[in-house]
């Protein structure tokens, strides 16, 4: 097979790849997952305990 | 529910601190360099001459300043969002270790001259091997961590960060692959000749930009501009797609950086056209970051840690926009060579990554040591006004001056002699290098600041170990 051709089928298959990412990115099923994984850093107090008390008191972090 | 093991934070201390250190360290070298093109009597030394000094600002504060940065915000990142400690933790302590032994030897041997030629890659291939090593030990430390979560999901953050550790690996081993003539005499000549040395470098380096300089960043992002502004990432579908649109293009985009050279036409082309798609996925991230304050942006007036992120992500945009517009070919034939090119960079370091990385540190700094903010917040707020108006002088001075060089140098006489000597653009071009001086070393000031305020909080405080944490039922 030419080197070329090859070539033409990776980036093709690439594309068609990207395409379908998109798709299921925009799927209604992938969605309720997101909203979870967006909270993800969030639901996670990184404060140590001393500083979260003094924060507490602040209107916002 | 909490376990009683502890994160492993004495890494991200180490580069956390070591970030201030050599953006200090970096930043200075880049202003002397600055002002040695304004009074040319400051090349005092081969050793210190402009053209030694600056391969060295490059690297110090893209791989020093940039590289700490990116480890200890990484291995935060990392152990926070898995909710587990790091893989390998001996591991991680030598890539801190072996890291900053390449940042020294670099400050070494670029001076001494000992240089490969290749911009951003000058190291010579003893201390290559070096960088190759830690790196790979970077990849077992991350991914190792990233197989044992305790989670089934791998937040958007850690993607970004793989990526960017996963072609830095790939571009450094590739373009750095030379034929080695001397040790002693640290000496190599590239594995590739001629044009195809050329197109390897400019991959290299352009994917440097796109994963070193910009994946990892927005790694970064993804995590600390949540956290800070307590509120979700604006759109999660959206970081998903633009991650993979980023992937898919940047690999593409090199030969822009060789736009009318003996690089084959289409080659040039090629690189044009992804340049202007890439438009689209840099746009995502920073439409994505920006939008994630929608409803909080009260918390940009009283919050300065959120100024910087979020002015670093306008100064993404714009330099995201300015990019792909200058790697058309007609724009190019203007700007390319001139200042304007130096102007766009550091719109990107500066602008991009410098003020992300000071806005994460500065997030970091309090909770490795138990504290819940930095020493005086008034002072990133200072450090804040003083860098942003450092860029703003910088950048303008810079387009203004790479604008009127490109102009003089292709000004024809009706005969068509050239109307202006080199030498006339460069006499033009002082006023210019004056201002840029005065920006940078605004710049560095607030570093100074940064590490005033860094030793403040710190000193005296007892490094900080916090416990795992198990994660939320909802998400196990």
């Amino acid at each position: 097979m030419d080197i070329n051709t090859l070539r033409i089928v990776v980036t093709v298959l690439g594309f068609v790849c990207f395409l379908g990412i998109c798709a299921w990115a925009y799927s209604r099923h992938a969605q309720a997952g997101f909203d979870e994984a967006a909270r993800l850093p969030l639901s996670d107090d990184d404060l140590p305990a001393s500083g979260r008390l003094e924060k507490e008191g602040k209107t916002n972090g | 529910m909490q376990s009683q093991a502890t994160y492993n934070y004495k890494v991200v201390r180490q580069f956390a601190i070591m970030t201030v250190v050599w953006g200090i360290v970096g930043m200075l070298v880049g202003v002397i360099a600055a002002a040695q093109l304004v009074w040319p009597e400051l090349n005092v030394h081969e050793f210190l001459h402009f053209g030694r000094l600056r391969p060295l600002h490059t690297n110090a504060v893209i791989f020093a300043f940039g590289g700490c940065a990116l480890f200890a915000t990484s291995y935060y990142i990392v152990q926070r969002t898995c909710h587990t400690t790091l893989f390998a933790p001996a591991l991680a302590g030598f890539t801190f270790w072996g890291w900053q032994l390449v940042i020294v030897l670099a400050a070494i041997t670029l001076p001494l001259g000992y240089t490969s030629g290749k911009e951003y890659a000058e190291l010579e291939w003893p201390i290559d091997i070096l960088i190759a090593v830690v790196w790979v030990s970077y990849a077992i430390v991350f991914f190792g961590t990233i197989a044992k979560r305790k989670i089934s999901h791998i937040y958007v953050a850690n993607w970004f960060l793989g990526a960017f550790i996963l072609t830095v690996a790939l571009l450094h081993i590739v373009n750095s692959a030379a034929i080695p003539v001397s040790f002693s005499g640290m000496k190599s000549y590239s594995a590739y000749a001629g044009v195809q040395d050329a197109m390897i470098q400019w991959w290299y380096g352009h994917n440097a930009v796109g994963f070193f300089l910009t994946a990892g960043f927005l790694g970064m992002m993804y995590y600390f501009v949540p956290k800070q502004a307590d509120r979700p990432v604006y759109s999660y579908r959206l970081s998903v797609v633009h991650f993979w649109a980023l992937i898919f293009t940047y690999m593409w985009a090199g030969p822009h950086h060789l736009h009318y050279t003996a690089l084959p036409d289409w080659t040039q082309s090629v690189g044009m056209v992804f340049s202007l798609i890439l438009l689209a996925p840099s746009w995502g991230g920073m439409i994505n970051g920006v939008m994630t304050l929608s409803g909080a942006w009260h918390k940009l007036r009283t919050d300065p840690i959120l100024k910087f992120l979020i002015t670093s992500l306008s100064f993404y945009g714009m330099s995201t926009f300015e990019g792909p517009m200058m790697s058309v070919k007609t724009v190019n034939a203007l700007s390319h060579y001139t200042d304007w090119t130096v102007g766009h960079v550091h719109s990107g370091a500066l602008g991009w990554v410098a003020m992300i990385s000071i806005g994460s540190v500065y997030f970091l700094l309090p909770r490795l040591y138990g504290k819940s903010e930095m020493y005086s917040v008034k002072l990133i707020n200072t450090h804040f006004w003083v860098a942003t108006i450092g860029i703003v002088l910088y950048i303008a001075s810079m387009w203004v001056a790479g604008v009127m060089q490109g102009l003089m140098w292709r000004a024809t006489n009706p005969d068509g002699t050239l109307t202006y000597s080199f030498v006339e653009s460069v006499k033009a071009s002082y006023p210019f290098w004056t201002i840029r001086f005065v920006g940078g070393a605004l710049f560095l000031a607030g570093m100074f600041i940064m590490f005033y305020n860094m030793v403040k909080t710190i000193a005296g405080e007892k490094a900080y170990n916090a416990p795992v944490v198990a994660p939320a039922a909802a998400h196990a």
